[in-house]
């Protein structure tokens, strides 16, 4: 009897070992992830220290790296995405949450979520062949007759460009905007919607003036998680950008970003320096990420605490 | 804005306005859709082109020949793809229990909070800690340093499914297997684990659907090869380097064959996602 | 508190009064409550159960137990539900016997012969808190603990379990938890009635044989409560 009682506390023991060894060996992965980006960039980081963000010149040929028109094309390509899929996304969210009905909203969500699933490499190839001839010769021109007198619509279209890239970015973040926001508008109590109705709004009326404002925190940590998703975004982004690391205030204008330089030069690059010039990169997207994902994972668990 | 007198003033003008209002959001929606539907059937009537038996069976040609296929960038995406499971799945699926059996308070809040977090760090920063663990030390690339990327992509999804599935199953089901002298470890392994099953196989093949797709880490990880590769321990042929390669270059056939390969990484991760929400979503309580 | 061997002892009294905790700290199946703490001690045969020695684990083969509502492991089939506590060094050969033996022990075998493969969830509720009582009797306990058996059955069902109740008290101590007073009557050779108090802590107010209980109550709190002139 004790015998039986002593092995099965030794497989327990065994066995309580292993869990708390995967989570434990879990955080030693995260913090290994932050360690290891550090020690290989030390060079780079002794080198320029904080010059390394806000010079502008990034010139593998006379070793001088600066960072600042790669995170110029890494802010301005998502803000453009942001922009795009907030408006698309938020709306497209009301109408799952609250007008589509039953036997439509889930098989629509459900495609809209696959947008997910479609890896990136197929959006770079899709916006390169398709999305860049179409601003090229339609988009763009038209753009310009329209609002040409702006800095931003000037200048030569390349087909490749902030826009291009901001569109595909839209793109491939709408699926996180849109499913978040149709979560936490769900989530927003049908008391308030009755409420709303009762004061004789219609239903759009209190979606807007009620619901949508009650949603707001929500809302705004679905962005904010979406543009963790833009900033870090590499392959499909180095496919229509342009990569060319300059600063311009047109948006048809090639650029560079962050991920991309990575992408596009690591294999390539020969001295010790360029190459710990680009780790460094990858820490500033993982510090930058982390800092974002942490934002808006805290607005989350506020919203959906009481769930 | 709610306001009486200015709502009953301009009744018809209100109802008008929310009619647009409302046609807009369904408009938006639909918008998202087809933006799915663009991508999926373009690559589709382009893809079908280039696939043919040829395509999936031979190795790439040189530059210059025409024809050739990805049977090496396939079979070298199922190896590292199978290995990052292999690492992902028990770590994975532990720590999910540990946080849905085990850990309580700050600890578990903190993994679950890194393991969000995590899951939003671009993979290529991912991609360049494969790098700097597995290859700069050995001076050379491999399948193993990707499938270590991989791994590490996919863990946070295998948590959090892990953790939802176990919490999911009732504790009067723990209560019971323990009220009959069952060890932890047989209480979990054998009664609440096998419950949860479905939904952590889910999240299983969402996971592997996440990393199938992923490229950029592979840049200086696999690396890619033009050849026969199966030895994890060199570098690796991967489909989805070979989509960016032939994407980006200047051939009209390569270009055709980018489409090709991206039809079937297109079609395997969609069936992936279907499977794993339609098969596997088992129906949620049982009793 | 003494429970009786071989015998049924109901613990009654309104919700909130603490027999389910009580009762849950009689097998220690508590402990996997975070913030769950005891103070007392309770013996089984002598030897304090809370003992550092006792292990939970075989605390629990000797004090089985059933739950409210059913709780058949999902993934099993009948045959598999029976014989999940047994340990694995139990050769199949003996395993066919134990089923039937246990089964025929909660007066489910005949019911459930020709179909010891199917899962225990296609049961109906009834017999699935059979099947857990036929699951809890494989291990072969001492003691076995119900929490409000038939509170979530129909009165068929009830009836049935409550049956095998007196059966099985010839082999087995029962102590079960109700608050349903008829029920405590009919199945209990002795009862207990528990009260929370002012302090919202629940307290032991009379313990004797049931008959006497429920006859000639000693203290006018139980006499209220039988008499249901309670609150």
């Amino acid at each position: 009897m004790r015998r039986r009682a002593d092995s099965a506390r030794r497989s327990d023991a065994f066995f309580l070992f292993c869990v708390y060894a995967a989570a434990a060996f879990f955080v030693v992965i995260v913090a290994a992830l932050f360690v290891m980006l550090t020690k290989g960039s030390w060079l780079s980081l002794q080198t320029f220290g904080l010059k390394f963000l806000w010079t502008s010149e990034w010139n593998p040929v006379n070793n001088t790296f600066g960072a600042l028109p790669l995170i110029f094309g890494t802010v301005v390509s998502s803000l453009i995405a942001i922009v795009l899929a907030g408006l698309v996304g938020i709306l497209a969210a009301t109408f799952l949450a609250d007008f589509a009905p039953r036997w439509m909203a889930r098989p629509l969500s459900f495609t809209i979520e696959l947008l997910a699933a479609v890896p990136s490499v197929v959006y770079g190839l899709w916006g390169l062949f398709v999305l860049a001839p179409l601003i090229r010769s339609y988009i763009g021109p038209a753009l310009q007759k329209t609002l040409g007198f702006l800095p931003l619509f000037q200048g030569p279209i390349y087909g490749v460009g902030l826009l291009t890239a901001g569109i595909i970015l839209a793109i491939m973040i709408l699926p996180t905007v849109t499913a978040i926001s149709r979560d936490v508008i769900a989530a927003i109590p049908e008391d308030q919607r009755e409420a709303g109705m009762s004061l004789g709004a219609t239903k759009w009326e209190t979606i807007r003036s009620v619901v949508l404002p009650a949603a707001r925190t929500g809302i705004f940590g679905a962005l904010i998680l979406a543009l963790g998703r833009a900033v870090g975004e590499t392959i499909a982004v180095t496919m229509v950008i342009g990569n060319r690391p300059v600063i311009s205030a047109s948006l048809f204008a090639p650029s560079y970003t962050l991920a991309s330089v990575i992408a596009n030069e690591f294999t390539e690059a020969t001295s010790d320096l360029y190459l710990s010039a680009l780790i460094e990169l990858g820490l500033l997207l993982f510090v930058v990420s982390f800092l974002i994902n942490a934002m808006a994972r805290l607005m989350m668990w506020t919203v959906f605490r009481d769930k | 804005m709610i306001n009486k007198d200015v709502w009953d003033k301009n009744r018809g003008g209100r109802k008008t306005r929310s009619a647009i209002g409302v046609f807009l959001t369904g408009l938006c929606a639909s918008l998202a859709a087809l933006a799915l539907l663009a991508v999926l059937g373009y690559v589709i009537y382009q893809g079908a082109r280039a696939v043919n038996p040829a395509f999936l069976t031979q190795l790439p040609k040189p530059v210059g020949e025409t024809g050739g296929g990805v049977a090496n960038g396939i079979v070298g995406s199922l190896i590292t793809v199978a290995l990052a499971t292999l690492i992902a799945t028990p770590l994975g699926v532990l720590t999910g229990i540990f946080l849905a059996l085990f850990g309580r308070g700050m600890v578990a809040e903190s993994v679950r909070f890194l393991s969000d977090v995590l899951s939003g760090i671009p993979s290529i920063a991912i991609g360049l800690f494969a790098y700097t663990l597995l290859v700069a030390p050995f001076k050379h690339f491999s399948g193993v340093s990707a499938s270590v990327a991989f791994a590490v992509l996919m863990l946070p999804l295998i948590i959090r499914t892990s953790e939802e599935a176990v919490r999911s199953v009732p504790q009067t089901i723990r209560e019971g297997a323990l009220a009959l002298g069952m060890s932890v470890y047989r209480s979990t392994m054998q009664v609440i684990v096998p419950a949860a099953r479905p939904a952590i196989i889910t999240g299983l093949l969402l996971s592997i659907a996440r990393v199938a797709g992923e490229t950029a880490p592979l840049l200086f990880t696999a690396f890619g090869s033009p050849f026969w590769t199966v030895n994890p321990t060199q570098p690796m042929a991967q489909l989805p380097l070979q989509i960016f390669n032939y994407a980006i270059s200047p051939y009209e056939d390569w270009h055709r064959q980018a489409w090709g390969g991206a039809m079937i990484l297109i079609l395997a991760v969609l069936v992936l996602n279907i499977t794993a929400r339609f098969v596997f979503a088992a129906p949620k309580n049982r009793q | 508190m003494d429970f009786a061997p071989h015998a049924v002892t109901a613990l009654m009294g309104p919700s909130g009064c603490g027999k389910t905790t009580l009762l849950r700290c009689l097998n220690r199946i508590h402990e996997i409550l975070p913030k769950a703490r005891v103070e007392g001690k309770v013996s089984l045969d002598g030897e304090d159960v809370y003992d550092s020695g006792i292990s939970a684990i075989e605390l629990r083969r000797r004090v089985g137990m059933v739950f409210q509502r059913a709780n058949p492991f999902p993934t099993m089939s009948i045959a598999g539900n029976v014989t999940a506590g047994l340990l694995s060094d139990v050769p199949n050969s003996a395993r066919a016997q134990i089923v039937e033996k246990a089964l025929r022990g909660a007066a489910l075998w005949d019911e459930v012969k020709d179909k010891l493969n199917q899962p225990g969830t296609s049961l109906s509720g009834g017999q699935q808190q059979r099947l857990c009582i036929a699951r809890a009797l494989a291990v072969e306990p001492e003691v076995l603990l119900m929490d409000e058996p038939t509170s979530s059955l129909d009165p068929i069902s009830t009836a049935s379990v409550e049956d095998l109740m007196e059966s099985l008290a010839k082999e087995y101590t029962i102590v079960v938890v109700t608050h349903n007073m008829q029920q405590a009557a009919r199945v209990s050779n002795y009862s207990a009635f528990m009260l929370s108090g002012e302090d919202g802590i629940g307290h032991l107010i009379e313990m004797s044989e049931t008959r006497q209980m429920f006859t000639k109550p000693t203290d006018p709190r139980t006499e209220d409560y039988i008499t249901g002139r309670f609150g």
